[in-house]
């Protein structure tokens, strides 16, 4: 008769794991209450295995302890990466949820089948679709971001058409099992299907798109988790799975914004594939380019200073130099803010970390609106390995690729400096006119170097004077 | 329609609509943290990788199970450890020692 307690106090367990998850999320609100969010979300984590562990179903621990313990091995260095490494850290754990969720779906077919209700096979087909193209969808996107696999978007022709009648079949297979649950041959063929589809989904995608890659796969292991809260007839799964499914959706929703695509753009893969536009019209125009000397100078002579900041500066390793300027001009009674543009970054929300671990206070980091309604005020606008988010032809030029995308107005800034190591054309070939206005100057060399020597001639002047 | 789908759908539901509005608030700032504790929390199906691997039903089973054992404990670890790490650098200028 003590059966029966016990499954009670689990199931009230889980309930409060799935209450401590959203009030896990809620503290996440603010720096402040974050790290209180992130203690109830462990709490809540390990009452739920404790109380699993304890579920008289449970026969056999000794290869779930092993299991657990080489789950810890292989988490704990994971969660000791290098921040310029979180995106494909991310992506990888995509692709363990994800295959995790679909690991159970295929056992729990294999453990009833062939007598499965058609609904249930619905759902375990579904689930287990989603959960197999988020895997490999999820590992190609992490081979990118870790560059084992080349960056650059991989398009053949009729592309799209593959890819969707690979989708297709995976679901037409899924909607034979349902009818005839009793064909259990066709399961795992199902199974590679969806595998493949999900290889097909991410290898065309460039890693300028990769923001909202890593946020929609994130929403596809979400909902693959909740799907199989459905199969098992498990709530707090089902809460976990909608809880990360909503998320990684308004992240999307909120990447594609910043980068001006469609959501259904997106979804079949036709992003990431850069027209390179007519570069050659730029040839003739000059620019104009500065000292590190010249710089300092105007910088200790402004009262605001804005920062733009992009993967270019991580990629270059200048964030602790620049955490430096920033200490420097501070000191000289500058007001130095960091305008952040929702893509800066391989991830949504990247450069933000980046620059919290390089010690810069977080209340100096400002979102894209309102550092654009600050910047006709600012004296001195100062990009650091950003390019395409602080092209004002987004704004003017319907003929760019980049037209309608939100962009920093850095061009409305009194004085504009560019850090750039040569006048080649960024990351997606779209030539910046920002380069030729009467008030910027570019300031040709390696970011890291050239804000070393930027704040050599700041200190070495503060000493003089 | 089976009726534990209706009420799986009630929760879906109503907890995707929690998400959505909890989350809509989560400041810009903290995104990426956001992700890395959402896919700690959804390394919950740790707890039916458990069931399954620990019921022994088939050998199959239980090997898929311990499989994902090991995958969806790895992202609770790793998830809260990375969340942990990236809150702690976020410091007011206040804060910042001289």
């Amino acid at each position: 008769m003590t059966e029966i307690p016990i499954q009670q106090l689990i199931d009230s367990t889980y309930i409060v794991a799935a209450v401590f998850f959203i009030l896990a999320l809620k503290w996440l609100s603010s720096p402040v209450s974050a790290k209180r969010g992130v203690l109830v979300g462990e709490i809540g984590a390990a009452l739920a295995v404790v109380a699993t562990l304890c579920d008289p179903q449970v026969s056999q621990y000794k290869w779930i302890i092993i299991a657990l313990v080489i789950g810890a091995g292989v988490g704990i260095p994971l969660g000791l990466v290098r921040m310029t490494a979180v995106p494909q850290r991310t992506a990888l754990s995509h692709a363990f949820g994800a295959l995790s969720a679909a690991m159970i779906g295929i056992a729990e077919y294999y453990v009833h089948a062939p007598r499965v209700t058609k609904f249930g096979m619905g759902e375990i087909g579904l689930e287990v679709i989603i959960g197999s193209l988020t895997f490999t969808g999820s590992l190609i996107a992490a081979g990118k971001l870790q560059e084992i696999l080349p960056q650059r978007p991989i398009t053949y022709k009729g592309q799209n058409f593959v890819s969707l009648t690979v989708l297709c079949a995976a679901i037409l297979l899924a909607v034979v099992l349902v009818i005839h649950p009793e064909f259990t041959h066709l399961f795992p063929i199902m199974v590679a299907v969806a595998l493949i589809f999900g290889i097909l989904l991410v290898t065309p995608i460039g890693g300028a798109d990769m923001p909202t890659v890593i946020s929609l796969l994130n929403s596809y292991a979400g909902f693959s988790a909740a799907l199989l809260g459905f199969v098992l007839n498990s709530k707090v799964l089902v809460v976990a799975g909608a809880l990360d499914g909503s998320s990684g959706f308004i992240l999307s929703v909120i990447m594609c914004k910043a980068m001006n695509r469609s959501f259904a753009n997106v979804m079949f893969g036709a992003f990431g594939k850069v027209q390179a536009s007519s570069g050659a019209v730029a040839e003739t125009r000059t620019v104009r380019s500065a000292t590190a000397e010249e710089a300092a100078a105007i910088l200790s002579a402004a009262n605001k200073v804005a920062i733009i900041p992009g993967y270019g500066m991580a990629v270059a390793q200048a964030q602790h130099k620049v955490r430096e300027l920033y200490d420097i001009l501070t000191k000289k009674g500058i007001d130095v803010r960091f305008g952040i543009h929702p893509v800066a970054g391989r991830m949504p929300g990247h450069m933000n970390v980046l620059l919290a671990e390089a010690d810069i206070p977080y209340d100096r980091l400002v979102e894209m609106d309102d550092m654009n309604s600050d910047l006709p005020q600012t004296d001195v606008a100062l990009i650091i390995g950003a390019n395409d988010v602080t092209n004002p032809a987004a704004r003017t030029d319907a003929s760019s690729p980049i037209y309608g995308m939100p962009i920093l107005d850095v061009d409305k800034a009194h004085t504009v400096m560019v850090i750039k190591r040569s006048m080649n054309p960024g990351f997606a070939g779209i030539d910046n006119p920002l380069y030729y206005l009467d008030r910027t100057l570019m300031l040709f060399g390696d970011a890291k170097a050239f804000v070393g020597d930027i704040v050599r001639e700041l200190s070495g002047s503060g000493s003089h004077g | 329609m089976p009726s534990d789908f209706i009420s799986n759908l009630y929760v879906f539901l109503l907890a995707g609509f929690v998400g959505f509005e909890v989350i809509k608030r989560v400041s810009p700032l903290l995104h990426t943290p956001l992700m890395s504790l959402t896919n700690a929390l959804d390394a919950i199906v740790v707890v039916a990788a458990i069931i399954i691997a620990g019921q022994h039903e088939t050998k199959l089973s239980t090997i898929l199970g311990i499989i994902a054992v090991v995958a969806s404990f790895s992202n609770m670890v790793g998830g809260f450890l990375i969340t942990d790490r990236m809150l702690r650098m976020f410091k007011t200028g206040k804060a910042k020692k001289p």
